[in-house]
């Protein structure tokens, strides 16, 4: 198994649990790995990267550019900004969802999703975007759009992980009485119609 | 236990814990908090776990239960052994009986620091051992090392691990044996106390005890000398795991050097590196210390060998280092042409700037903007401190003008003021910070009788490093509750002769209780009392009604991540919304009101 995978979101957005579920998935399937976080002042509010390496070669925690074959965009902007991270052939999953910062309230510059998606759909060769604002309504909690981009990922076929090793990791990292919600969460995930898939 | 994924902090706080330590003191201190948390969550029962109120104190108590032979971890971020240096200067000469580690993590880049400073200096100037793992899984096993090193040779050890390792996670087999050490007890001896004369003898035996320990180290089998061939790597730390995956790229022959002991040097070992290379490259972040001691091995044996590193161009001095930047100093090293970059796609939109701000909901925001309101059209400074309330810097709240280092609001404050004595002078401190250090300074403001205001931002928690207990919350790290010392009642001891508490989010009595502190005359402190949101579940959100005229001067006075202007109104986010209700108060229309959550 090998995979780098790298997580761009807005701190609070749940990456590093994430990025965790993904390598302790790995690692019980027998596999090395590592991860690297943003962890500390950046985590309010600020761009938040999180790096996870399967394979047994991996030394360094991060992911140099162009050596990603999964980005997985929490928010369109930070999936536009690591975008070099990502090999020329390698697949994003990315949430439809703007996170607009206090700053461009302020400035007045109208950011919006629109462009940023515009623009993935225009450069990655295999991008598949995420409706999350209605799958979290639908699971009924904001928090697990982690796990609902997870469970995009491995319904689109991008994770070497079956759906079973997911949940015992989840299962593994979560307290037990969210463990309901965060299963509705990767179900919804993998059973969601992408609103957009390239290719 | 089993093979797990295991951030770097746990790793080495697991490690300490099978290495059989007794107790652990701290301050909470970006990378380096996880260390003591771990060890606190994992306590077997019969480990000793405090956050001490600050980094020296921390120290000491750590000093005082190695005396007794106990193993003692004292854990600390980089900036932290700044306030702990006198101690540690000292105890370098004194040594311990039980070993004793020294965790200072260091902060390349900086991501969550001050400064860029390199704890290996502090080694080489105390004359420590220090170890620098390169992986979570190496200063798993590293930890247990440095404990039996500092016991063998009655000295403190320093443990350094940088941010990438702290924060990163890696498979670590983690294994449940346990050394046992029982402490012996104190045993009165001269040697516990230190006078000139003993220190003249400890600097002759310390000076010596480096000798022996750069043989030691030059046994090491951390530090590792590997491949042939005329031209020598050097690496450490996270860089030695930067360098394994650049020259994954490359067939060029090469000698490969691992120091995980920059201090003291192991001579030996690097002598028989250098035997026979014309070049050799250093790969270390922060300050040359490797590479100066290749420098001075070549000098004192008179070896041809070109060192090259931060001093001849060929790595950077500032800012933490990356896979890609190794490969590309290694193919000038190896005389391979530069790879040109990818250049930026011209045609990418213009990306949002993401500064990190106050959390929507903080009781901070509410503190600034009330004296904010409170001194408008007066000549003011405001002097801010360490913590998440250094984030009052950003717009539109603009109310940080001076940040140092932990306590130096109050004391630049005083500065200012004899400077400038015609200016309003008003120090922010958190309550974490109060206790660490901001008491000598509110003390020497009345002492001197300067004219300041002295503003306690008490939201019950060390919030920044992520919410650790302070001597005013009345826990402790045991999970025991404590008594709570009471920020009030130092003060008034101090002599501050005008005190006022108040809840910051009631903005119209903060803006009162603002300007009767800053109308006393000499020293006068406002306490704003509110927790941090990351202690209660919001009872209410928040919502923007019709009666909204779109004047946006909620966005444009108190800047809360929660609001967005939407076409022509503003729209609150109930996801992250707290509701505060400092907008409300705000809302020149009275358009924002409250849902029941």
């Amino acid at each position: 198994m090998k995979l780098n995978c790298l997580l761009a979101g807005v701190g609070g957005q749940g990456t590093v649990l994430a990025s965790k579920i993904l390598a302790q998935s790995a690692i019980d399937e027998g596999c090395m790995a590592r991860t690297s976080e943003t962890i500390g002042m950046a985590q309010r509010g600020g761009c938040v990267v999180s790096h996870v390496k399967i394979g047994e070669d991996c030394f360094s925690p991060s992911i140099a550019a162009g050596g990603a074959d999964l980005l997985i965009g929490f928010e369109p902007a930070e999936a536009v900004r690591n975008l070099s991270f990502l090999k020329p052939d390698g697949c994003a999953v990315v949430s439809a969802k703007a996170i607009k910062p206090v700053t461009s309230s302020l400035s007045g510059d109208a950011y919006s999703s629109d462009g940023m998606l515009a623009y993935l759909k225009g450069t990655v060769r295999r991008l598949v975007v995420v409706d999350t604002e209605t799958l979290c309504a639908e699971v009924g909690n904001a928090k697990t759009l982690n796990i609902i981009l997870l469970g995009a990922a491995l319904g689109a076929g991008l994770l070497p992980f079956s759906k079973e090793t997911l949940l015992r990791t989840i299962q593994g990292h979560l307290p037990e009485k969210i463990w309901a919600v965060n299963r509705r969460a990767l179900e919804a995930g993998i059973a969601s119609q992408p609103s957009y898939i390239s290719e | 236990m089993a093979e797990k994924l295991i951030m770097g902090n746990e790793a080495i706080a697991l490690g300490a814990i099978r290495a059989g330590v007794n107790v652990v003191s701290g301050y909470p201190g970006t990378p380096s908090t996880e260390v003591l948390e771990t060890i606190a969550k994992h306590n077997p029962g019969d480990i000793y776990v405090e956050w001490s109120v600050n980094e020296k104190v921390a120290l000491e108590v750590g000093a005082g239960a190695a005396y007794t032979g106990a193993r003692t971890l004292v854990t600390m971020k980089q900036v932290g052994l700044n306030v702990a240096s006198d101690p540690l200067m000292s105890l370098a000469y004194i040594g311990v009986k039980g070993g004793m580690v020294i965790l200072v993590a260091d902060d390349p880049g900086p991501i969550s620091s001050q400064t860029e400073q390199d704890t290996r200096h502090f080694a080489a100037f105390a004359n420590l051992p220090v170890f620098d793992p390169t992986t979570p899984e190496e200063a798993y096993e590293m930890i247990g090392e440095a404990f039996a090193l500092s016991e063998q040779y009655g000295t403190p050890v320093l443990f350094r691990p940088t941010t990438r390792v702290c924060h990163g996670c890696a498979r670590v087999d983690v294994r449940d044996e346990r050394e046992h050490h029982i402490a012996e007890g104190f045993v009165k001896d001269a040697k516990w106390v230190i006078f000139p004369r003993l220190s003249y003898q400890n600097h002759i035996r310390i000076e010596a005890l480096q000798k022996t320990l750069a043989d030691v180290f030059s046994a090491y089998p951390r530090n590792e000398v590997s491949g042939s061939g005329a031209r020598g790597i050097v690496a450490s730390g996270v860089s030695y795991c930067y360098t394994k995956e650049a020259l994954k790229d490359f067939k060029d022959p090469y000698k490969l050097f691992k120091v995980a002991t920059a201090n003291p040097f192991p001579d030996k070992l690097a002598l028989s590196f250098l035997e026979g290379l014309e070049e050799v490259v250093v790969y270390e972040e922060l300050d040359p210390v490797i590479e100066e001691n290749l420098v001075r091995l070549c000098g004192k044996y008179g070896l041809a060998t070109r060192i090259r590193g931060k001093h001849t161009g060929d790595a950077p001095y500032a800012g933490e280092y990356s896979a890609e930047q190794v490969a590309g100093s290694l193919a000038a090293f190896f005389g391979h042409p530069k790879k040109e970059k990818p250049k930026p796609d011209a045609n990418a939109p213009v990306l949002p700037v993401r500064p990190p701000v106050l959390c929507a909901g903080c009781p901070h925001r509410a503190s600034f903007y009330a004296v904010k309101t409170a001194m408008k059209g007066q000549k003011a400074v405001f002097t801010g401190d360490i913590g998440c309330y250094t984030l009052g810097n950003a717009k539109p709240l603009d109310m940080v003008d001076t940040c140092l280092c932990m306590g130096a609001g109050i004391t630049i404050a005083q500065g200012l003021h004899r400077s400038e004595p015609d200016a309003r002078h008003i120090a922010f401190i958190g309550d974490s910070t109060f206790f660490h250090t901001g008491i000598p300074g509110v003390i020497n403001a009345v002492y001197n009788e300067t004219d300041i205001t002295v503003v306690v931002l008490d939201n019950s928690t060390t919030a920044m490093t992520g919410h650790q207990p302070h001597p005013g919350t009345g826990k402790t790290m045991m999970g025991d509750l404590s008594q709570k010392v009471d920020i009030a009642g130092i003060l008034a001891a101090c002599g501050v002769s005008h005190i006022d508490k108040c809840n910051p989010l009631a903005l119209d009595s903060a803006v009162e209780t603002v300007k009767r502190a800053v109308a006393h005359p000499g020293v006068s402190a406002v306490i704003f009392e509110a927790p941090c949101i990351a202690l209660f579940k919001p009872a209410q959100t928040l919502r923007v009604s019709d009666a909204c005229i779109g004047c946006k001067k909620c966005i444009r006075e108190i800047g809360c991540p929660a609001l967005a202007a939407e076409g022509k109104t503003v729209r609150i986010e109930p996801s992250l919304c707290y509701g505060c209700g400092l907008c409300a108060q705000i809302c020149p229309v009275g358009a924002i009101g409250g849902d029941e959550k």
